[in-house]
């Protein structure tokens, strides 16, 4: 890539930075409430500071296993996300079938929809079929509303991508499945990362959609909620969430990473 | 690019390949095949609920009894359309279209350098910089603000050591938009939906800018275009699928959302808190439901409107 030979103007500069500002700085602010000795209210500046939160956090197992639900239902709803959405996009991407924008809408709409559509239509749905609150009812929800994710990376690489790769595999003898391992999967593997990263994120992230799946159970987001409507102990929350940055952290990294070394 | 073991494709197993062979002469099956298992879960799943949902919202609740009566009927409509619900309604719409206008302008120019200015490696870190708060948790930065909005917290004592105290309790003082402090009022709420969404806004803007051609641009200002007219007439106009793509996101989440007023609102309720508060503790699904066909009307115009602008190209 050349870099471009004119410098951008100040102004640009300077509302980049703010928007940067804007969007990190609320962050900075939990982290350092976490430390504050002021448990039941949010005077700034905090009175003073203390390490005591982490250790009280830590010892909690409704955080824990709220902790484990969450990276569970975001895993499998992930896996699922990615099969179908690399599947559709397949489809769509080769032939011009009859229905093909419809199915493009379909894929969409789980997002485009406000999510409180997606979790009552879930529950009416769930009711209905006299269905128990389960680990596999937050998944279904979940899975739905990624599958665009994957579906969008995976489509807009395939579209960059020479049709005539494929056709001079399949010319020089490899089969379809050969083709699908050595030419295809290598092309869409950081669309497949770049997809699985968001329908990830906006899994582990999800509290409306959940909210009418989940029953009892208490996700990350959900067991944050039900702390917040708890005046005692806030800073525990607080430590809760530099956690849930901290975890999350990592993969961003690692994914950053390895699609900058693919030479994306 | 890697190279493709040849050898290892003149061995394979006979079965598969004539599996592969199969299915690339018939290739209506093998399309049915790969789009039956995404149909299965989205149309019978999803849609299936969704056709769920629209029946209950033809059904009505007995006021004498509390019950569901599972008959066809338009009442719930009509109790649909009541003054104060169609004031929701309206507020609602207001807040998603102030959303995503001030989240169109300040994304823009983040990611009109992202694409434009940086380097390679800035480039990079600022994607990070913007996927960052997308994947931390969204009650987590809902709540942040909680801290900051705080009549005690953070954005109070600045206002106080910047001697503004007197622009704030004006600004507070109006009607509508103004409350006891920002975390109770339409301010602080448009504040934080506007932080929560942005990201959504900044990364489809950025993409539709990463694809103007470099070509392009420079054919602008070699034919005598200045740089401002060169990013009215060609930029602009190039990005607008993607503040479109962008404005589906901000526009969908703010209408659905009923976290974010739950905690910052005052007792005026948006669509989300109507609809979360009619299937729980009213207990009227049907009018639930009938609620939720307001968001997916306007969200069906929206997307058909979208689809025409180009936008879902750009997503």
């Amino acid at each position: 890539m050349v870099m471009t030979t004119n410098r951008a103007p100040l102004g640009l500069k300077l509302a980049t930075i703010g928007g940067l500002v804007f969007l990190h700085f609320p962050i900075l602010v939990i982290f350092l409430y976490a430390f504050t000795t002021e448990e039941a209210s949010f005077t700034f500046p905090p009175p003073g500071l203390t390490l005591n939160w982490f250790p009280v956090t830590f010892s909690r197992s409704d955080f824990w296993d709220a902790l484990r639900l969450s990276l569970g239902v975001a895993a499998v709803a992930t896996i699922i996300a990615l099969v179908l959405g690399t599947l559709t996009a397949g489809a769509v991407y080769r032939s011009n079938f009859f229905g093909r924008e419809a199915i493009s809408l379909l894929v969409i709409l789980p997002l485009a929809l406000p999510g409180i559509v997606t979790g009552i239509a879930l529950r009416s749905a769930i009711n209905l079929g006299n269905i128990e609150f389960s680990f596999w009812t937050i998944v279904v929800g979940h899975a739905t509303f990624c599958i665009v994710t994957v579906y969008n990376n995976v489509i807009a690489r395939l579209r960059r991508t020479a049709r005539s790769q494929i056709e001079a595999s399949m010319d020089l003898g490899a089969s379809t499945f050969q083709t699908f391992r050595y030419v295809v999967l290598p092309n869409i593997a950081t669309a497949l990362l770049a997809g699985g990263m968001l329908a990830f994120a906006l899994s582990f992230d999800e509290i409306i959609v959940t909210t009418f799946t989940a029953g009892q159970q208490q996700t990350l987001p959900i067991w944050i909620f039900s702390q917040l409507v708890r005046p005692r102990d806030r800073p525990v929350t607080n430590v809760a969430a530099i956690f849930v940055i901290a975890t999350t952290l990592l993969p961003i990294l690692l994914a950053y990473r390895f699609t900058r070394d693919s030479g994306e | 690019m890697a190279s493709i073991p040849m050898v290892r494709g003149a061995s394979a197993p006979n079965v598969l390949r004539r599996v592969s062979t199969f299915f690339y002469r018939h290739p209506n099956l093998s399309l049915a095949l790969t789009l039956s298992l995404p149909l299965l879960w989205l149309g019978v799943i999803y849609l299936g609920s969704l056709v769920a949902l629209l029946t209950q919202s033809f059904f009505y609740l007995d006021g004498f009894t509390g019950l569901v009566k599972r008959e066809f009927t338009l009442r719930t409509y009509q109790e649909l359309f009541t003054q104060a619900n169609i004031d929701i309604m309206v507020r609602t719409v207001v807040m998603a279209a102030a959303v995503t206008v001030s989240c169109a302008l300040l994304a823009f120019p983040l990611a009109y350098y992202m694409a434009r200015y940086a380097s390679y490696r800035v480039k990079g870190l600022l994607y990070l910089g913007v996927m960052l708060p997308l994947w931390s948790s969204y009650l987590v930065r809902v709540y942040s603000w909680k801290l900051i909005l705080a009549q005690e917290g953070l954005f109070n004592w600045v206002i106080q050591q910047l001697g503004l105290t007197w622009l704030l309790n004006w600004l507070l003082g109006l009607p509508v938009i103004g409350g006891s402090s920002l975390s109770f009022s339409f301010l602080g709420l448009y504040i934080v939906f506007v932080y929560i969404w942005l990201p959504y806004m900044i990364l489809p803007v950025n993409a539709a800018l990463e694809r103007v051609p470099k070509s392009v641009i420079e054919a602008s200002s070699d034919l005598g275009a200045r740089p401002g007219y060169t990013f009215r007439r060609i930029i602009l106009p190039l990005a607008f699928p993607g503040v479109v793509a962008g404005s589906i996101f901000t526009f969908s989440l703010t209408l659905g959302d009923f976290i974010i007023p739950g905690i910052f609102g005052n007792s005026a309720y948006f669509i989300g808190q109507a609809v979360y508060s009619q299937q729980g503790s009213a207990g009227n699904i049907p009018l639930a439901a009938a609620f939720t066909v307001i968001p997916i009307v306007i969200m069906t115009i929206y997307l058909t409107t979208a689809k025409r602008l180009g936008a879902f190209e750009a997503l």
